[in-house]
């Protein structure tokens, strides 16, 4: 029963993972960009949702629908104005840049919003908890969960049935021949930060009501990020969120033999299927 | 322009206060301000420790006592490698005659280390005494290598007090005495849920059972393992040292997965009232440990104030509700300048070394005096130790929430304002 009940609860963090990582993977395998203000963006996404439920007294669910379209404004600038202007051959100066800009966010929300851990409230929801057999689930890890696979499904269909997901994947596949073929990569690759930028607001929200955030927190959110990207393989949304559920699992069931190995577990999982699968479990492209 | 010689101009003819007036003379035998260090957390994970530092500062630097005094502030980002940096710095290129550090092991044991390294005397507080002297020795296992120190002193409470304060307010309740404990794999998690010497060995003499299924990481995600543990073992009490976020994650899981324990009283977590706020509903009845409240009868040495009339002012100045780090931060200051006023040569630091060990004045945290008072012989030459009462946050129909003192025994000079109270 108690092993159930990890299994379950670890598939359930899987989902909370799949979605921080989502939106990496987006970025990572449209551009071959990593973003290491990831967790920042979060972050600054979840402060954004807080200041529109407290001024304007707004429900979470709504302030969302208000921070998304902002958030993808803001991606879609940072492309722009930012990033595209170091994307090149070099991985080298985009990382330094994004780095940068991870130190930037988190002190000027420090400035903004001081250091203290903050919530976005959502009370009737938090503590909330359904029978699902012989154990208790949290209505909100549930929600988180269908949310991961909500924003997945949504993806996949803009990526493979959209010509936005054309050029995506024409871009992605080689940005010199779809250049030739009158697709703008700089364009498509805004628009692709603004895309992950909306889906980092929707992290941002189950961020925000499941535990308290500061300025600080994330960072530490972009490793198990990355590790669900990475084991998820290359382009693969589905594989992310594969890759968010075997950390989780492999969590959930350390900690349940000892606390200690929580982490160590999650780390430990990742580096196996590295070793099985160089290139993740559901690498898309092959590069 | 109020300069130091006005001031003293106006001392000399009002014949003010002892303290100011004891303050002058070093003044005029240096004829230049003396130097104060200060290093604080001012960004970072630690900074709501430091966030009443700018205006404590300011309001010691107004007082009278306070025109003899320079004070400067470095900023440790947190990060103890740095806030040894920055020691070193005060020390060799600002030339400081007193250093002053508080707020958490991790900044005031290297800023302490670097001092009794250099021979410039440091007066610390904020931090538990144990992981203060015990985390500075050179093998924190072997209690008989450890040294007292020369020039550096220390004021706060211990892990004894916390234990018996938990204790207290336990026995309130009608409970069986079966303990979840929450540990993380820091220093403070390692210190406190040592089965032997930490706080489940002070609970075990209590007759409480600690169940602790071992150290958690820092900001985990998950705590059904530690949930799935505590209804196994039946605990009706959570107790630990665990970061806000965790505590939230962990309540938040609890709830969900159907784990209601009668009382929950975390160190840490739970200290200020903006972190209570963020758990809403949740976090009426949870206890904390109190170091100081508007509510503790003392009063300021410098400006006379009551704790009440500090955190009001702090409350009326900055527009943010008072917090424990407050009394304490000013209290760093009644000491310094205390010290201050019984030297004749602030440059000399076996000089101010001696007068801090003499200290013996009353401050808005209570008595401070390095007497050895309640200190194992091992540390009390260094440490001295301010009173320890508990509480527990009760939540006001606007939202708000007040610490309400419910356990005073081993600080009975502080006033219980309720009896502890079940959670639902």
């Amino acid at each position: 029963m108690i092993w159930l009940d990890t299994i379950v609860q670890g598939i359930l963090l899987g989902g909370l993972y799949a979605l921080f990582a989502t939106g990496l993977s987006l970025v990572f395998g449209i551009m071959r960009l990593v973003n290491l203000a990831h967790g920042d963006m979060i972050v600054l996404a979840a402060y954004l949702i807080l200041v529109l439920v407290m001024t304007l007294g707004l429900s979470p669910w709504i302030a969302v629908l208000i921070a998304a379209p902002v958030m993808f404004a803001l991606g879609w600038l940072l492309q722009r104005v930012v990033l595209n202007r170091v994307l090149g051959p070099d991985i080298l100066p985009p990382l330094l840049v994004t780095f940068g800009l991870s130190i930037a966010i988190q002190n000027a929300l420090l400035e903004g919003f001081s250091a203290d851990s903050r919530r976005i409230p959502n009370p009737e929801l938090e503590g909330a908890s359904m029978a699902l057999g012989p154990i208790n689930v949290g209505v909100m890890p549930m929600l988180t969960f269908a949310s991961a696979i909500v924003v997945i499904v949504i993806l996949n269909r803009v990526i493979y049935a959209t010509p936005l997901g054309r050029s995506f994947r024409a871009t992605s596949d080689d940005p010199v021949t779809a250049g030739l073929m009158g697709v703008e990569p700089m364009k498509v690759f805004a628009v692709a930060t603004g895309l992950a930028m909306v889906v980092v607001t929707i992290a941002a929200l189950y961020l925000g009501t499941r535990a308290n955030f500061d300025p600080a927190i994330g960072p530490a959110r972009l490793i198990y990020a990355f590790q669900a990207v990475i084991i998820g393989g290359l382009g693969s949304l589905w594989g992310t969120l594969a890759g968010g559920i075997i950390i989780g699992v492999a969590q959930t069931l350390g900690a349940a033999v000892n606390p200690e190995w929580q982490i160590l577990s999650g780390h430990i999982a990742f580096l196996v299927v590295l070793l099985i699968r160089p290139r993740g479990l559901f690498p898309r492209a092959y590069d | 322009m109020f300069t130091r010689r006005k001031f003293l101009t106006t001392t000399s003819a009002t014949g003010l206060t002892l303290a100011a007036s004891g303050l002058a003379a070093p003044a005029i035998a240096q004829g230049r301000k003396i130097k104060l260090g200060y290093v604080s957390p001012q960004t970072g994970p630690l900074a709501g420790f430091a966030e009443s530092d700018a205006y404590n500062i300011a309001r010691f630097l107004a007082t009278e006592a306070g025109q003899n005094f320079e004070v400067i502030v470095k900023d440790s980002q947190s990060n103890p490698t740095r806030a040894a940096d920055v020691a070193k710095d005060l020390i060799i290129s600002d030339e400081i005659d007193l250093m002053l550090v508080a707020s958490t092991p991790e900044n005031t044991n290297p800023v302490a280390t670097t001092c009794e390294a250099e021979g410039i005397p440091v007066i610390s507080t904020k931090a538990p005494w144990q992981p203060w002297f015990i985390g500075q020795q050179g093998n924190p296992g072997d209690p008989s290598s450890w040294r007292p120190f020369d020039f550096a002193f220390h004021y706060f409470w211990g892990m004894e007090d916390l234990g018996a304060v938990f204790v207290g307010m336990w026995d309130q309740l009608d409970t069986n005495k079966q303990i979840g404990g929450l540990f993380p794999n820091d220093a403070d998690g390692n210190a406190l849920g040592d089965p032997d010497v930490g706080l489940p060995a002070i609970f075990r003499q209590a007759g409480y059972v600690t169940h602790d299924p071992g150290r958690y990481q820092n900001l985990s995600d998950d705590f059904t393992a530690q949930i799935n543990a505590f209804k196994s073992a039946n605990a009706e009490i959570v107790t630990g040292v665990v970061i806000p976020p965790d505590f939230t994650t962990f309540w938040n899981q609890a709830r969900q997965q159907g784990f209601s324990p009668k009382a929950i009283s975390v160190a840490k977590a739970i200290l200020f009232p903006q972190s209570v706020e963020t758990l809403g509903e949740a976090g009426h009845n949870l206890s904390s440990e109190i170091w100081w409240s508007p509510q503790h009868p003392f009063q300021s040495s410098l400006t006379g104030q009551s704790s009440r009339d500090l955190a009001e002012d702090y409350e009326a100045e900055s527009g943010r509700p008072w917090t424990q780090p407050i009394g304490f931060i000013h209290s760093l200051f009644e000491v310094a300048s205390d010290v201050m006023g019984r030297v004749t040569s602030p440059e000399d630091p076996e000089e101010v070394a001696a007068a801090i060990a003499a200290t013996d004045l009353e401050t808005i945290v209570g008595h401070v005096a390095w007497n050895g008072e309640g200190v194992p012989d091992f540390a009390a030459a260094n440490v001295c130790k301010t009173p320890l009462v508990g509480g527990q946050w009760r939540r006001r129909e606007d939202g708000g929430f007040d610490l309400v003192c419910v356990e005073n025994g081993i600080a009975p000079q502080i006033p219980t304002a309720g009896t502890m109270e079940p959670l639902a």
